[in-house]
């Protein structure tokens, strides 16, 4: 069977370069056995246009740096095999995030202040004991901490976010699953209230429409429904306990609003 | 151009790069970490496989520790390690990890009871230990020692990490690739940096700069390492004329990367009984190695598979010959159990099923033992103020061949040592930059730039395929002197070409061609680095294998290679110093076939 022509139909934008405006660009390769986007834009690069900007680092799925819209459909480019897809391939970058040239965008830059916000790190005032034991921790929750921990920050399920558009200031499935994270941890100390004011917000939990297009487009399978849902019980169930409570403690204030 | 002053400056983002940062800036020092790709992205998050220290929780592990741990590290380097430095790190080892624990790593945990292993074996964990760090079995160790995060271990090390570095405040420039150190000879101030958001340059002066930079795999092309690992730091260091670069000829390859894409999978695959097959889907491992067969040591395996392809075995492809990997006797069940990690690249990257088709193979590079020379606290020799950890440092922990999950430990370890030590040295230190060496540095960078972008008919890629193909043939895992002079030869002249390099693209902005070309040159010099201290060692140790000195020759050659590369010249000035030894004397490695071949050596010679 002869190898299939493809083409390539690429977005192209140098910020830098006031030549060219955002236009669209095609390239046409031969389809080799077990070609990936890697394999094909690198070839694009080296052989047809060095000028072509986008992101690769592990090639393996593991490091989140190549997700674009290909065919209009956000997903990890290093991860796509042509032979999946049409001859014709459409790649844009992701929305939402800022472009720095073609299929490259700055992901890195929205991760860490999104790690900023929720406080991404283990909250204890315990001191480390470099001559003790560790801390015993069952192997359930170990692994249920790691299930929490797998994102990868490629940005897929923000750019497939409906409300991610139209507030800049949304968490997305990465942020809130990233709170849920240290919420289950025993490490942490911090308090559910503490958790609250993170995540009980607009910019958080109840930012979310529920279209859960997060969840389609995960390319970890992350259980980002199962974490928004988990979520929204807890800030939910949270605020009727501290209304209870303050109802039970200072019954003479609740009556004068009455 | 911006100047930015800080008391630290770490070149890499990875686990080496954020831990030496964390721990200096626990010490109260404001550190800026500079990093290719977001640190998150670094070539860290690639190590699955775990890290080793000697926590002694598993019924496998019963009797480890430090000592054990130091020999399997010895050995494993075929004496070719500083030993004071591998005490230094098995000791510590535990320790890491324990605080990994303390900052949030999901350690995998002990879970008591009987469990069978894929060799049929049953292994009953205790009781007593449930919930401690658990830690499972890696090649060339003799006890269960590779502690784990299931199937992300460098993952999680690395998240866990980069949340401490913003904890401490920590700043990450990321996106940007330092292009010369500042120095005078005598000590380093920072580096001379390109933003690669837009192409702009920048001055970053510091009391201390660290590199750690990781690996030069991708200069071989045929690398597992992640696509940014082109030794960047090592060339800087390099490029000073006065740091020199420890043993950069011991290279590591593994047999088993998947083509294209070179994605490593595990050696479980042979380990649970998968063959090796030629083009003829011929089993042809126990054709040279009628004992071990397939579970020869990884070095043993590559050299087969390469000889064998060689004789006109391998299977063409259009990215080159490859041998098959065989796993389908072995059943859908226990391919989706113990080897899902295997199923899953082969479906995902290849559209191959293992369970019924064979996986395309070739001996990949891997690992880089050699790096910038350091002290065991990390000081970089010939400047002050210099500091390595990790892959892209020589403390010398790995000698000629480096353990599974040591590289995973070092650079946590070899980290928390380099922070502490450049704490002390900068107390009481002063904060002044000299004019004349950031002149010289900025004048070195801004004279590359018009030169690339105005005249030079040479094309990057064509060069660095060159330089790929030149390795991969000539300096890859068999290395003879008739290769090696061609390849240091062939490696001259595509260095001399590489001064004519031009740009087709405009190298406006972040321009990646650009970031190409100023590279290049940087990284030929490592492969003539790495080919010529090759060609120099006429002895075979560890990685290191010479078809025409098969043999390990201690008399001669129990001694580390440091390669500098004075201004102006076209070779790197190599000298040599002694390997520390202090517990253990050389002796038999006990793989196998360096002892045969020394054998064999002597049975030719009185024949």
């Amino acid at each position: 069977m002869a190898n299939r022509k493809l083409t390539f139909s690429i977005f192209r934008f140098n910020p830098y370069d006031p030549d060219f405006g955002p236009r669209m660009q095609e390239y046409i390769l031969e389809e080799t056995p077990r070609m990936t986007l890697f394999t094909a834009l690198t070839l694009i690069r080296e052989e047809m246009d060095p000028s072509l900007q986008f992101d690769f680092v592990c090639r393996s799925a593991v490091c989140g740096s190549c997700a674009m819209l290909v065919n209009g459909r956000p997903r990890l480019a290093c991860r796509t095999r042509t032979d999946e897809l049409p001859a014709k391939i459409v790649l844009h970058p992701l929305p939402f995030f800022r472009l720095i040239g073609d299929l490259s965008v700055d992901t890195g830059s929205w991760f860490a202040e999104m790690a900023h916000r929720v406080e991404s790190w283990v909250h204890t005032a315990d001191a480390f004991d470099p001559d003790g034991e560790e801390k015993r921790m069952s192997n359930d929750q170990a692994l249920a901490i790691y299930e929490l921990d797998r994102c990868i920050e490629c940005g897929c399920c923000v750019a497939a976010c409906a409300t991610a558009q139209m507030r800049d200031d949304f968490l997305g499935a990465a942020g809130l699953l990233r709170i849920a994270r240290f919420w289950i941890d025993p490490r942490d100390q911090r308090t559910d209230a503490e958790f609250f004011d993170v995540v009980g917000t607009d910019a958080g939990v109840f930012g979310c429409v529920g279209l859960l297009a997060c969840h389609d487009y995960c390319p970890k399978n992350l259980p980002l429904m199962e974490q928004l849902a988990y979520l929204r019980r807890k800030v939910m169930l949270g605020s009727l306990r501290s209304a209870v409570s303050k109802k039970e403690r200072r019954p003479e204030e609740q009556e004068a609003v009455h | 151009m911006t100047t930015i002053m800080t008391d630290v400056l770490v070149i890499g983002a990875g686990l080496a790069g954020e831990r030496t940062a964390v721990e200096a800036a626990a010490h109260g020092n404001q550190v800026i970490i500079l990093s290719l790709v977001p640190p998150r992205r670094s070539h860290s998050v690639c190590a699955q496989g775990g890290m080793q220290g000697a926590l002694g929780n598993m019924a496998r592990s019963v009797g480890d520790s430090p000592d054990v741990h130091f020999e399997d590290t010895v050995k494993g380097a075929d004496w070719g390690c500083e030993q004071d430095v591998a005490r230094l790190f098995v000791n510590l080892a535990p320790v890491a990890i324990r605080q990994m624990a303390h900052w949030g790593v999901p350690w995998s945990r002990v879970v008591p009871g009987p469990r069978r292993l894929p060799s049929g074996d049953i292994v009953e964990e205790s009781a007593e230990k449930e919930g401690l760090i658990a830690a499972r079995n890696f090649g060339g160790t003799k006890k269960w020692r590779a502690c784990f995060c299931s199937d992300g271990t460098g993952h999680s090390l690395l998240y866990t990490m980069d949340n401490v570095a913003l904890q401490l405040g920590v700043q990450v420039h990321d996106r940007t690739e330092a292009l010369a150190l500042i120095h005078d000879g005598a000590r380093c101030y920072g580096a001379i940096v390109r933003d690669l958001r837009n192409g702009e340059l920048r001055t970053y002066l510091a009391r201390a700069t660290v590199i750690a930079t990781g690996g030069y795999g991708r200069i071989y092309g045929q690398s597992t390492n992640s696509v940014i690992s082109d030794g960047t730091g090592m060339a800087l260091a390099l490029d000073t004329g006065v740091v020199p670069l420890g043993n950069m000829e011991a290279v590591q390859f593994h047999p088993t990367g998947v083509v294209p894409g070179d994605i490593l999978v595990t050696e479980g695959c042979r380990g649970d009984g998968g063959y090796l097959l030629d083009k003829n889907e011929h089993r042809f491992m126990p054709d040279y190695e009628p004992e071990k067969k397939e579970l020869a040591s990884r070095d043993v395996v590559s050299r087969r598979m390469i000889h064998h392809t060689r004789q006109g075995y391998g299977v063409e492809s259009p990215y080159g010959p490859h041998l098959w990997l065989d796993i389908r006797h072995l059943g859908q069940e226990h391919i989706e159990t113990y080897l899902r990690d295997v199923a899953e690249i082969c479906r995902d990257f290849l559209g191959v099923d293992p369970v019924h088709q064979l996986i395309p193979v070739r001996p990949t590079q891997h690992y880089s033992m050699g790096g910038v020379r350091t002290d065991i606290g990390g000081r970089a020799y010939g400047l002050v103020g210099l500091y390595a950890a990790g892959e892209a440092g020589c403390w010398d922990l790995h000698g000629f061949n480096r353990l599974g999950g040591n590289s995973v430990a070092e650079t946590v370890v070899m980290g928390m040592v380099v922070g502490r030590t450049i704490a002390q040295d900068l107390v009481g230190s002063d904060f002044s930059f000299p004019d004349a060496p950031v002149r010289s540095a900025k004048a070195q960078v801004e004279q590359r730039l018009p030169a690339l972008t105005t005249y030079g008919l040479e094309y990057v890629y064509d060069l660095r395929q060159q330089m790929s193909q030149i390795l991969m043939e000539k300096v890859g895992v068999f290395r003879n002197g008739r290769e090696l002079v061609a390849a240091v030869e062939e490696l001259q002249q595509l260095h001399e070409r590489a001064e004519r390099l031009g740009l087709r693209s405009t190298g406006r902005g972040p321009n990646p061609e650009l970031s190409a070309a100023l590279r290049l040159p940087g990284m030929i010099r490592l492969a003539i680095t790495i080919a010529y201290g090759a060609l120099q060692r006429t002895e075979s140790r560890g990685s290191h294998y010479r078809e025409d000195y098969p043999a390990r020759n201690d008399a001669l050659w129990l001694r580390r290679t440091l390669a500098t590369w004075p201004e102006g010249v076209d070779l790197p000035r190599l000298s040599y110093e002694p390997v520390k030894i202090t517990e253990l004397p050389p002796g038999e490695r006990g793989y196998g076939e360096t002892q045969e071949a020394a054998k064999k050596e002597g049975a030719r010679g009185k024949s």
